[in-house]
């Protein structure tokens, strides 16, 4: 065994209410990868920022290196060799790559030596980028990429990565394990935050598994189960969605070669998009974040106008109906994003009930309100998908995002859609609760509605659909039936790796 | 070191208290402002608060009060909502000149004529005319995408300088000597906004402001567009996907807010100004949007507030022509009601902590 590079020890850090971390110890050796495993909410992200130095233990002590180790800022951990990349980037879209990475550090070089720089770490470690593109016109892989060479640039003996390959496709994945590898070959160690498992059995030496801020384990992945680890995160056993034998109906809903420019200077444009779904059938859309999801959920949910024959509903040209409209139909969505878009955070979820609820739900007369109806229908959404809160008269906000995820996705599915449209149905959800609701969207199939699925986790989509298509810079590649597709096709219908003509590795 | 920390949920508590901090903190901070000015303070404070309800002479002052009020209560209700959904109307004083101007229109095309229909007729005109004037705004900010906060504030010049135009010119009084000015409605049965009991300064902007609190309570609580409303302010996105129009919202909140400016105009060019007169406007257009969020934008405390602000009006008058308190220090006194609202009114939303500093 290698040389001990980082040894936690008791590290305990309470907030207001909950107690993030207790007594959690972990020892990271140099040149391994290191997981951290976790549900959401198990302490993961808690830890890594009181490596960082962006919180402040308060019991417990690290040791780097043989000596004492509390930085008290980013700043410190940075000099002491500890690097971290981020799930997401803090980099600026006006400006260049090189000028992006010169802002992160405490005494630039000049622009040129710095270019030089880059390039030099781009090629070692296999990360191709320029030095000079507009942050702007990159993809997320890419973006990644410049986060990582800030990092490398400060020759880290820790890399702190956070949920690293949530953006990427399966190629990006492969080219950023291959650098990863490269680092530790060097005796870099790297700690490694994932729930996805089959990746950390490839990639990972060691594992630690938190649960509720405790540390419940650890293991060897390459000689673990996929299915033991999830059991350690999760405290019990899982439970997989049934998929019964399902009986296609008529189409539904289709979209024909619909194209629309993007309403703002960060959109991305629909191109030429046709699509179909079938009753009794959940089509899974994949895709990298930011290549058209949240525009194709809006020229759904009508917040988007488009040619009226673009989208039809049952035949029936939708593509100028007003979102009630669209509901009254049986066309029904929810939006990623939760607080602020699929629900108002200030509102009571009896208010937040009713905001898609008064068509389908009669919680209206002319106009005039139902409280009582509304309430009721607040009352049997957070009975039926379990939803922990003190009552409906709480604020959306006040909410954990798993729970007001259940209530969003419970308020659309307990309208008895025709159509369901679903973006990342699952996200920051735990896995109890994403194995209810991926059930919903399954028993809502099978009951013969049609329900499109645009979610960003390939396990996910794999695990519940019937047909697979993916969305790349805003265009839908044809889809193709979930068994049987391999994971290269997966990977090649999302645009394979992004900005690479050649993988040098 | 004062930290602040967000409030999971809005409190209850400090949503009703703050508007009492905020008076309490203005009668504080108002009283050593009139110590400054070598006035005794708890006589200015007791002057402007007591006297106009509770002195022997408050049988005159109490009827003022409602005259006072009403238009502000009538104003700030229509202005609540648009401010409800992040809709901005700061012109309501030029609604208010338009909508005493087409009021008062009407009723001079008809002099001398006596008949019924005529008030209702200038009612109509008022609101028409004000509701016209707050399109202008809506109009381009839906077809143009201009700042409604601009457009709608300088319309109030233009508004002021029409005002002055037709008390020199359309509508001045034939028979008045050449003096600017119209002829005095209270002299004209039929278009007089008489007082509904004598004595009380009930009249019938007054019946108009309590129905419009009626009107706004049960939009705002009872009915979809309300919802959509509130929906709006707090989540503009979400009130997207729920399908709300944004261009319909900024109409309809521009128009009625318009709407309900232009009626108190009316009501107040026909009732106790009785003349369109160069210096008609008294500026309650801009105190009504004071009132609106002393009135926590609800329907029932704007009627609060508008109560509250006419008495510090109504006091305000005593105390410059009993103590010689100079105007701007009345004004200044009503400003700071509004500047400890906001201040205080981030205890609803956070938490102030006193806590040690933590290692940096």
């Amino acid at each position: 065994m290698s040389e001990i590079l980082l040894q936690i020890e008791g590290l305990t850090k309470a907030y207001p209410g909950v107690v993030a971390n207790a007594d959690v110890s972990l020892t990271i050796r140099k040149g391994e990868v290191h997981a951290l495993l976790g549900e959401n909410g198990a302490g993961k992200s808690t830890l890594v920022k009181m490596i960082y130095g962006l919180v402040k233990p308060d019991s417990g002590q690290m040791v780097l290196r043989g000596a004492p180790y509390a930085p008290a800022q980013p700043r410190a951990a940075r000099a002491a060799g500890v690097a971290m990349v981020f799930q997401h980037f803090s980099l600026f879209d006006a400006l260049d790559v090189a000028e992006n990475i010169a802002l992160g550090m405490e005494t630039p070089p000049p622009m040129r030596s710095l270019a030089q720089q880059i390039r030099q770490v781009s090629e070692t470690y296999g990360l191709p980028l320029d030095p000079y593109r507009t942050v702007g016109e990159l993809s997320a892989g890419e973006r990644q990429r410049v986060e990582i060479i800030r990092c490398l640039l400060q020759s880290p003996q820790l890399l702190i990565m956070d949920e690293p390959t949530s953006v990427l496709t399966p190629q990006e994945v492969e080219i950023l394990f291959e650098t990863l590898r490269k680092l530790t070959a060097e005796g870099v160690a790297i700690l490694y935050i994932s729930h996805k498992l089959e990746e950390i059995r490839a990639l990972c030496d060691a594992a630690t598994i938190l649960r509720q801020g405790r540390n419940v384990g650890t293991c060897v992945p390459a000689q673990t189960q996929a299915r033991d680890m999830a059991e350690m995160m999760v405290g019990s056993t899982l439970h997989t969605p049934a998929r019964g034998p399902r009986t296609m109906g008529d189409v539904l809903l289709a979209l024909n070669n619909l194209s629309r420019p993007s309403a703002s200077a960060f959109g991305t444009a629909l191109k030429n998009i046709t699509l179909s779904v079938q009753a009794g059938e959940v089509l899974g859309i994949g895709g990298v974040a930011g290549n058209g999801q949240d525009e194709l959920l809006a020229v759904l949910s009508g917040e988007l106008l488009t040619p009226a024959d673009a989208v039809q509903f049952m035949g029936q040209p939708i593509g100028q109906a007003t979102p009630q409209a669209r509901r009254r139909l049986g066309l029904l969505c929810a939006p990623e994003e939760r607080l602020g878009h699929a629900a108002a955070p200030d509102m009571s979820l009896v208010e937040n009930a009713l905001l898609t609820g008064v068509q389908r739900k009669g919680l209206a007369s002319r106009g005039f309100l139902k409280w009582g109806a509304a309430r009721r229908f607040a009352e049997d959404i957070i009975a039926r998908f379990d939803v922990r809160t003190p009552g409906p008269d709480v604020a959306a906000r006040a909410l954990s995002g798993g729970n007001l995820q259940k209530f969003v996705i419970g308020r659309e599915v307990m309208q008895a859609p025709k159509v369901l449209v679903v973006n990342q149905p699952t996200w920051g959800v735990d896995a109890a609760a994403a194995a209810a609701i991926r059930q919903a969207l399954l028993d809502l199939a099978a009951g013969g509605a049609a329900v499109l699925v645009i979610s960003q986790d390939l396990d996910e989509l794999m695990e519940i659909s019937d047909r697979f298509a993916a969305l790349n810079e805003g265009r839908l590649s044809p889809a193709k039936p979930t068994t049987g597709l391999s994971v290269d096709e997966i990977g090649l219908m999302m645009g394979g790796a992004h900005g690479m003509e050649v993988a040098h590795v | 070191m004062l930290r602040l920390e967000k409030r999971p949920q809005p409190s209850r508590l400090w949503t009703y208290l703050t508007p009492v901090l905020a008076v309490v903190l203005t009668m504080l901070c108002g009283g050593l402002l009139f110590s400054f000015l070598g006035k005794d303070p708890v006589l200015a404070i007791r002057t402007i608060f007591w006297e106009p309800l509770f002195s022997e002479f408050a049988f005159y002052y109490r009827p003022q009060l409602l005259v006072k009020g009403a238009p502000l209560v009538l104003i700030a209700i229509g202005l609540s909502l648009g401010f409800k959904a992040g809709i901005w109307n700061i012109g309501a004083e030029g609604q208010y000149i338009i909508g005493a101007l087409c009021g008062a229109g009407v009723a001079l095309a008809f002099y001398p004529m006596e008949a019924a229909f005529i008030f209702p007729l200038m009612v109509l005109a008022g609101g028409l005319g004000g509701w016209a004037w707050a399109m202008i705004p809506a109009f381009l900010k839906v077809r143009f995408g201009t700042n409604e906060i601009l457009v709608s504030l300088m319309l109030v010049y233009v508004a002021e300088q029409l005002l002055a135009s037709m008390s020199l010119g359309l509508l001045k009084n034939p028979q008045g000597f050449g003096f600017p000015g119209s002829r005095n409605l209270q002299q004209y049965p039929s278009a007089h906004n008489a007082e509904l009991i004598a004595g009380t300064g009930m009249h019938w902007g007054v019946v108009a402001a309590l129905i419009a609190v009626i009107f706004a309570y049960v939009l705002l609580n009872r009915h979809m567009q309300g919802f959509y409303i509130r929906l709006t302010g707090d989540a503009p996105r979400a009130a997207r996907f729920a399908g709300v129009s944004p261009t319909r919202l900024v109409l309809f909140c521009l128009g009625v807010s318009g709407a309900l400016a232009g009626l108190a105009g009316l009501f107040e060019v026909a009732g106790p100004s009785g003349v369109v007169s160069i210096d008609f406007n008294a500026g309650y257009g801009f105190t009504a949007i004071i009132v609106a969020f002393l009135g926590r934008l609800h329907p029932v405390g704007i009627l609060m507030a508008g109560g509250l602000m006419a008495l510090t009006y109504v006091g305000g008058d005593i105390a410059q022509s009993k103590l010689g308190l100079p105007k701007a220090a009345i004004q200044l006194f009503q400003g700071m009601l509004l500047f400890f609202l906001l201040a205080v009114d981030l205890t609803t939303n956070y938490r102030i902590r006193l806590r040690r500093k933590e290692a940096s």
